[in-house]
């Protein structure tokens, strides 16, 4: 990385009217929060016995932390697969990442009804070993923290520039210690989520019996795994549109190019994957029997087939919008995926029904505006984001 | 492009088969099955006998300190549609809307030998304890609700209307047991519908009444073999299938996810080395220069 590249802070109003906007919905998502926890779940939800876990799991936590991947994803190509030119995605991927995990994490306070048990998670003579979720939480809660610490450099590096002699100090001695434990993080930062998005595949098996066959197989986890991977870098892409949309930066065709090509093997795999099962399972035919689980299933299976041909040429991959349309294909189909997975299945009887209520919905969408406002205002107020003019790519 | 298509095809193959060998090979491991303890108890329930007198819904109430659920009788009597915050206990009837067969059927916690409820709890507020009986202890449960996703019968149930909510299911009236008395609902039942006992005596039982009355049978004892194995049996002349009783195999459901956990996570030992692998590659791509710059321009 030349000094050309260096992150830094974009600069600017830092409370603009989108900023303002957002904090205002993340605001409204608060204070119905508060009610929540004065009425309890049955009034402020649709949740009920038939379907325990709804839009929150589903969405927050199941398909937020798959999105929030990004991190994860692009770690595994510069770090495992070495590719260093990546390496000025990182910090931004590692932001959302850190914002989508914290959200998640918030959101399953929110959602569980005695959350005043939770501290007891970390007591591990209370463990049930056989627990999924037990994994799961704990896997999670860890990534957070990691997460944050990854991006430690960054905040060590402002504080080493501020007018304030004690941030000077810290950031000083802080950073060649930050540098210096990077490495173990960072490979830390890789081995939880392939451990936390394969088990949330695995979360399911458990309510295998009343699974559709089309989804009830022990291959949930690998799914699970290669699809949030590929979600991570459709992710990284949006954000390089959005971000040359609306704030006025580059937008790195070729880099991101890169990491369209970098989902292809991953679709086929996923593609391959989903197929054989379901051929050894017999129960392609499931697939056209035109009730509304082979619908959902194709659906999904015809999204993730569109990514494919979008991203199938090198021509096509340096397509700016063409790039940021099939990326956007690839992050709905896993969303889609993970919603049939965990809604659609899922079968408690036919008794119940489940359509997120009005309060969830404004939750869900509170956290997410407050999650790009957080972003918003930490690339502008820290050194994230390659400098600008960015190193002609390599 | 920067990503040469042979070597990211290369890990990607390797790291899907390595995968794709892990998860299938959790079907050759064994993680051991469950069988019933010696001290086992439980309840036979036979729908022949049953008059659907719901004498045991008021007595499970009771018992419980479970408020009544009087929201379908305008607040008059204790109307329960199925299983919920106010119903631990409840007794269904079925028509069979072409023969005009009908039968009761008692719903309640089925004390599975193997529960998928006691896998899935993160803190074991769930627990297979003394005699088998399937208990919740509140001050180790989040309220996750996972049990629910879990239970292949549908039976944990929570207190969605309160604020400070509990899981709410059948424990086998262990406060009476522990005191030497047997279960509400099988003291109170007029007609020996639903009886009380340990299970080897309860599955003898009803083994003795299919033989002694083949013609009034389904000529099976639900809960010997279903899902592993129950600690509640069933006796019915119509389908067990209609009675809310689903046709499954002899496999418990948590024995399939603890053969793919125990798989890839026994004794800890893939994720460590897997995070050692991460470490040492990243080393290794420390010292040698970025493969892709030499690559430039290839796609
Ligand atoms: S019936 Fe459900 S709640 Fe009862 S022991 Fe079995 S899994 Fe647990
Ligand atoms: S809701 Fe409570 S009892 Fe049920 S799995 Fe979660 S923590 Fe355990
Ligand atoms: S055993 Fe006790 S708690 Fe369970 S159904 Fe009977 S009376 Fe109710």
């Amino acid at each position: 990385m030349n000094a050309e590249s260096r992150p830094q802070p974009l600069g600017g109003a830092v409370f603009t009217r989108p900023v303002l906007v957002l904090a205002v919905f993340a605001g409204i998502a608060g204070l119905l929060i508060v009610w929540r926890f004065i009425v309890g779940l049955g009034a402020s939800t649709a949740l009920n016995d038939g379907y325990p876990w709804g839009l929150w799991i589903a969405f927050d936590v199941v398909t937020g932390t798959a999105l929030s991947c990004g991190g994860y994803s692009v770690a595994l190509l510069v770090y495992i697969l070495n590719r260093g030119k990546y390496h000025p995605l990182i910090r931004p991927a590692l932001v959302t990442s850190a914002f989508g995990y914290t959200i998640a994490g918030l959101s399953v306070v929110v959602d569980i009804g005695r959350p005043w048990i939770a501290y007891k998670l970390p007591f591990f003579w209370h463990w049930n070993l056989n627990s999924v979720l037990l994994e799961v939480s704990l896997c999670i809660m860890t990534y957070t923290v990691v997460l944050w610490l990854e991006l430690s450099p960054a905040f060590l590096e402002w504080a080493r520039t501020s007018t304030y002699s004690l941030f000077r100090r810290v950031g000083d001695t802080g950073l060649p210690v930050a540098n210096k434990s990077l490495l173990w993080l960072i490979a830390l930062g890789m081995l939880l989520p392939t451990m936390h998005q394969s088990s949330l595949g695995s979360l399911l098996l458990l309510s295998g019996p009343r699974l559709h066959p089309l989804w009830n197989t022990t291959l949930l986890p690998l799914l699970f795994l290669i699809s949030c991977i590929a979600m991570g870098f459709g992710a990284v892409v949006m954000e390089g549109g959005l971000s040359s949309k609306f704030l006025g930066r580059k937008f790195e065709t070729d880099m991101l190019a890169g990491l369209g090509f970098a989902m292809l093997p991953l679709i086929g795999v996923y593609l391959g994957l989903r197929l054989i099962d379901l051929g050894i399972r017999g129960q392609l035919g499931a697939l056209f029997a035109f009730d509304h689980y082979s619908v959902m299933s194709v659906i999904e299976l015809a999204l993730f087939v569109a990514a494919g041909v979008l991203l199938a040429t090198d021509r096509r991959r340096h397509n700016a919008g063409n790039l940021f349309r099939a990326a956007m294909l690839l992050v709905l189909a896993g969303a889609l995926y993970r919603f049939d997975v965990f809604l659609v299945a899922f079968q408690p009887g036919p008794n119940w029904s489940y359509f997120p209520s009005v309060t969830e919905i404004l939750i869900t969408s509170g956290l997410v505006a407050g999650e790009l406002a957080g972003y918003i205002v930490l690339i502008k107020l820290f050194p994230i984001m390659a400098g600008e003019p960015q190193a002609a790519a390599a | 492009m920067g990503i040469s298509r042979r070597s990211a095809l290369k890990v990607m193959a390797a790291a899907a088969a390595t995968m794709v060998g892990t998860t299938l090979s959790a079907h050759e491991t064994q993680a051991a099955a469950v069988v019933a303890r010696p001290d086992a108890v439980g309840m036979l329930y036979d729908a022949t006998r049953c008059i659907g007198c719901k004498a045991c819904m008021v007595a499970c109430n009771e018992a419980n300190d479970v408020t009544p659920d009087t929201s379908a009788s305008g607040g008059l009597w204790d109307m329960p549609v199925d299983l919920n915050e106010h119903a631990k206990n409840i007794i269904k009837l079925y028509r069979d809307p072409g023969t005009g067969a009908q039968s009761f059927v008692k719903r309640q916690c089925m004390h599975c030998l193997d529960p998928a409820c006691v896998g899935a709890c993160m803190l074991g507020a769930l627990q297979k304890g003394e005699k088998g009986i399937v208990s919740y202890n509140p001050d180790l449960c989040v309220g996750c609700r996972y049990c629910e996703m879990g239970c292949p019968f549908n039976v944990p149930k929570f207190e969605w209307s309160k604020a400070m909510p509990k899981l709410v299911k059948c424990e086998l009236c262990r406060q009476r047991i522990a005191k030497g008395q047997e279960p509400a609902c099988c003291e109170v039942c007029p007609v020996g519908a639903v009886i009380y006992g340990k299970r080897t005596d309860l599955l003898a039982d009803a083994h003795q009444r299919l033989a002694r009355n083949p013609g009034s049978y389904v000529p099976k004892v639900y809960g010997e073999h279903e899902a592993g194995g129950t600690q509640v049996l069933y006796l019915a002349h119509v389908d067990f299938e209609k009675l809310d009783l689903p046709a499954y195999g002899d496999e418990s459901v948590p024995r399939r996810v603890r053969r793919l956990q125990e798989t890839i996570y026994k004794g800890f030992v893939a994720p460590v080395a897997l995070y050692g692998l991460f470490a040492a590659v990243m080393l290794r791509n420390r010292e040698k220069p970025d493969s892709a710059k030499t690559k430039e321009g290839q796609p």
